[in-house]
């Protein structure tokens, strides 16, 4: 096993991410395309730690995944909220923002 | 310099003068004034939560009895003080002679060095000359430093002498009487509380100014009490009349007050900057202010005493003051507030003595003044029929007394007079208010009073007593304090003074049998106006504040409504008639009187072995004494001037008995024609005074004066003015043309459609949609990451 693997799995879990966050429509797969490049990053963590015989970085993969249920709460939490407003959850017609 | 050189510091000194005891209450009479300015603001602010009537009345008498009782303890500790002094006369004696030559250079620097503490400062010797024994009885000085800058130290602090004390005492004491009698004389009244709490003030006000130790603090005390004055006389302002003389009372004074301003700073640059009244004395009587300068300051300083004082030509405000309620014009209009002028020639009265040459006799300037006012204020009094006004024309003619007094040379005197008149006349100005409020339907018209003495016996007696005591009969305490100051006039060579001064005696004697007569004897007329009583435009303010029920109507004391609930209220009264008021009106009347009567004798000239001169050792001053009156016999009691001056005071008595008495002519001589009639006229017309004020110098002012100001404002001032505009506009539309449109504006315009433009441009980026945000973001991070790996 070489650490090139894991960066390449890793990278590629990634970009699935951010394709899913810019395309997808509906509001719960961008969160889930988010988790996926949160955990992209960890498995990165992860990796570094073991090849480099270092515990930090598993550590920092712990809190990051801490953070990650925190934070995927808060946006669903939001998500709830816009179903609640406009009954469906559709990214798209969203933009009162608009300038 | 022999005073300078006796100066102790108590911080210093720590021999002499800790042996005499300070007095815990001399020590702390600023509290007087403490006390009455948390009585005004408790007054304002806790009066109406508390759910008793007359709460306000209740919280004023609590506060000034105990300052009368704190007076009071301040004159006894000063009495006390003096025997302490004695004991250890020859000691400080011996101190002062020896040592002191050398601090008396480094007393300012003392000063200096504890100015951020108070300090006291013994300053000023009061000498007693009885059987040629000098007694000592230092002053009692405690300042703070209040302001510095460089070597100008200016303080406020307190100066206790006897004087201070017996003013003190004389206030607190008349005030008292003041807010007990006007507990029941404004028992109904709606703006008690204001009433009240302006009444706190006043009291406060004066009593700071009596102990003041700085011309400063006289003036911050002297401006106090002309803003509560004209609170008071305009208390019932619904009628414009009463708020017309609350303003003229105002501006009157405040004309005055200009003068004493710039006497003030005159005397503050002349004394080498400072404010203390002690050392200006102290200056102005060894000649360190050169005497030129003294009688500008002192000319300046009169004006503010003609103001405040009510002396001619500027008394015209004061009978018109009788607009407020009666206890606050027996308090501010005739006891206290304008002596405050008389009071204030007597406190600088070194600069005074070197200004108006007061030994040299003759004539001068104070001594005119006080002799015009006193005789020319007597003269009105014949011709008015308000009760009230004719007490404030004598008011004024008793002003004029102490004044001419003071510039006479008769400092004990005047200063006596002041005190017996502070008692005699608040004693008469309430008399005539409870004879208002229960004799005659709150009406000072002496037409429908009459025959009172039987209705109203306790009234009778008190207003006897205030009435023999300004005549000067003796023994009431008039007699005594006008006849030092006729024999001072006499003995220093004041010729015309003199005169003057035993003519108002015959004339006051004769005016106030007129009064007296006309409200107390005869028959009973109230009758005659009874049907009408309630329409009569002068009775109609003195309603408002007794009647509950009025309360309601009492914007417009006209109103039919109001007739008939002043007609119910008098149905509620047990009897409709005229009657003795009730104890709490009679208890301050009795104990008036009593002093009235009584304080006279504290100058009892020594027969049978009694106290001699007493008030007079009580209040002496040593810096006077030494500087001033050593050039003047004392002037002893004489029987050469008691008796014409009785006999003067008894002949118009006698004259205004058999006048107005038995021939009941009033108008008698009047109604003939020729040359009383004339007279009448004139003083029915106040001499013109109004007229010459309002007509002639306000007519000056808005006519001729104002057009030649207008012309010089059009034909001089407007030329310059109009010739720099015409240039400035040239100027401008160049400037408007080239610098502001060509280079300003286009710099400006540029900016804005700049900005303009770019928003216009950045705001497609913002579409409101999200993914559309976390493209741009995720696109520039993917190309920082690759700059990142390119290029470093």
């Amino acid at each position: 096993m070489v650490l090139n693997q894991f960066l390449f799995l890793s990278a590629l879990l990634f970009c699935i991410g951010v394709y899913g966050v810019i395309v997808r429509k509906n509001a719960v797969l961008v969160l889930m395309s988010i988790e996926l490049m949160i955990n992209a990053v960890n498995l990165n963590l992860v990796a570094f730690a073991l090849f480099n015989d270092n515990i930090i970085g598993q550590v920092f993969a712990l809190f990051a995944i801490a953070i990650a249920a925190a934070e995927v709460g808060v946006g669903l939490a939001i998500v709830l909220l816009i179903y609640r407003n406009r009954r469906n959850v559709d990214l798209g017609g969203l933009s009162e923002m608009k300038g | 310099m022999s005073v300078l050189a006796a100066v102790n510091s108590v911080v210093a000194a720590g021999e002499a003068s800790q042996k005499v005891s300070d007095g815990f209450l001399l020590s702390f009479t600023w509290w007087l004034p403490v006390l009455s300015f948390v009585g005004f603001w408790a007054i304002l602010f806790l009066a109406k939560r508390i759910n008793v009537k007359s709460a306000a009345a209740y919280i004023g008498i609590a506060v000034v009895a105990l300052q009368f009782v704190l007076a009071a303890g301040a004159v006894v500790q000063w009495q006390q003080r003096t025997a302490v002094a004695v004991a250890h006369s020859v000691e400080g004696e011996s101190q002062s002679t020896g040592a002191d030559e050398g601090e008396v250079t480094s007393e300012g620097e003392v000063t200096h060095e504890e100015s951020l503490e108070t300090i006291g400062v013994v300053r000023g010797f009061a000498v007693a000359a009885e059987e040629g024994e000098a007694t000592l009885r230092p002053a009692l000085e405690r300042s703070v430093s209040w302001y510095r800058n460089g070597e100008t130290d200016i303080r406020i602090g307190t100066h206790i002498d006897g004087f201070a004390v017996a003013m003190l005492f004389v206030v607190a004491f008349i005030s008292l009487c003041v807010h007990i009698f006007s507990r029941e004389y404004l028992r109904d009244d709606s703006r008690i509380t204001h009433y009240f709490a302006a009444l706190s003030l006043f009291t406060g006000a004066m009593l700071w100014m009596v102990q003041s130790s700085t011309t400063l603090g006289i003036l911050f005390g002297w401006e106090v009490m002309g803003l509560c004055s004209f609170l008071l006389i305009g208390h019932w302002w619904e009628d414009t009349d009463n708020s017309a003389a609350a303003l003229k009372a105002f501006l009157t004074t405040r004309t005055g007050d200009i003068g004493l301003l710039i006497g003030i700073v005159t005397l503050f640059f002349a004394s080498g900057k400072t404010f203390d009244i002690a050392v200006i004395n102290e200056k102005a009587l060894n000649g360190e202010i050169r005497q030129w300068l003294c009688f500008v300051a002192a000319t300046c300083l009169f004006c503010g005493v003609i103001g405040k004082s009510a002396q001619f030509p500027l008394h015209t405000w004061l009978p018109d003051a009788m607009a407020g309620p009666t206890p606050a014009s027996s308090l501010i209009h005739a006891a206290t507030m304008v002596v405050a002028g008389v009071y204030l020639v007597a406190r600088l009265y070194g600069v005074f003595w070197s200004g108006f040459s007061i030994k040299v006799g003759g004539m001068n300037l104070g001594a005119l003044v006080g002799s015009i006012t006193l005789v020319m204020a007597a003269l009105l009094a014949f011709v008015q029929t308000d009760i009230k006004k004719v007490l404030a024309y004598s008011t004024v003619s008793q002003l004029g007394y102490m004044v001419m007094g003071l510039a006479v040379g008769g400092w004990a005197g005047a200063v006596f007079h002041l005190v017996t008149h502070a008692f005699f006349k608040a004693l008469l100005f309430q008399a005539s208010g409870s004879v208002s409020h229960s004799g005659s339907h709150h009406s000072f018209e002496m037409e429908r009073m009459g025959g009172l003495r039987k209705y109203m016996p306790i009234t009778f007696i008190t207003f006897t007593a205030g009435y023999l005591a300004l005549c000067g009969f003796p023994p009431f305490a008039g007699f005594w304090s006008k006849d030092e100051i006729l024999t001072a006039a006499k003995t220093n060579g004041y010729t015309g003074a003199f005169i003057a001064g035993s003519l108002g005696a015959f004339l006051t004697a004769c005016y106030m049998t007129r009064a007296y007569t006309k409200t107390f004897f005869g028959e009973n007329r109230m009758h005659l106006f009874h049907d009408d009583h309630a329409v009569v435009p002068h009775d109609a303010h003195a309603v408002v504040p007794h009647d509950a029920h009025a309360v309601v109507a009492s914007l417009d004391p006209h109103d039919v409504a109001h007739d008939v609930a002043h007609g119910a209220a008098h149905d509620a009264h047990d009897d409709h008639g005229p009657h003795e008021s009730n104890a709490w009106i009679t208890g301050p009347l009795v104990a008036l009187g009593i002093m009235s009567t009584l304080v006279g004798l504290l100058q009892w000239p020594g027969w049978s072995g009694l106290p001699k001169y007493s008030f007079e050792k009580f209040i002496a001053n040593l810096t006077f004494e030494e500087s001033a009156f050593k050039f003047l016999e004392h002037p002893e009691f004489k029987f050469s001037v008691a008796i014409p001056s009785t006999l003067l005071g008894v002949a118009g008595i006698v004259v205004g008995v058999i006048y107005f008495r038995v021939f009941n002519h009033d108008l008698g001589l009047v109604k003939r024609g020729g040359i009383f009639a004339l007279v009448h006229k004139v003083l029915k017309n106040k001499y013109y005074l109004d007229h010459l004020w309002t007509g002639v110098v306000i007519g000056f002012v808005k006519g001729p004066l104002a057009k030649a100001a207008y012309w010089f404002n059009q034909q001089g001032l407007d030329a310059v003015v109009n010739n720099a505009g015409k240039t400035s506009v040239g100027l401008s539309r160049w400037v408007y043309r080239f610098i502001d449109q060509g280079v300003v504006d286009m710099t400006a315009n540029g900016i804005g459609s700049t900005a303009n433009n770019l928003g216009a441009g950045l705001r497609k980026a913002q579409t409101g949609n999200v993914q559309n945000y976390a493209a741009i973001f995720i696109g520039a991070v993917g190309l920082a990451v690759l700059a990142i790996v390119l290029f470093i």
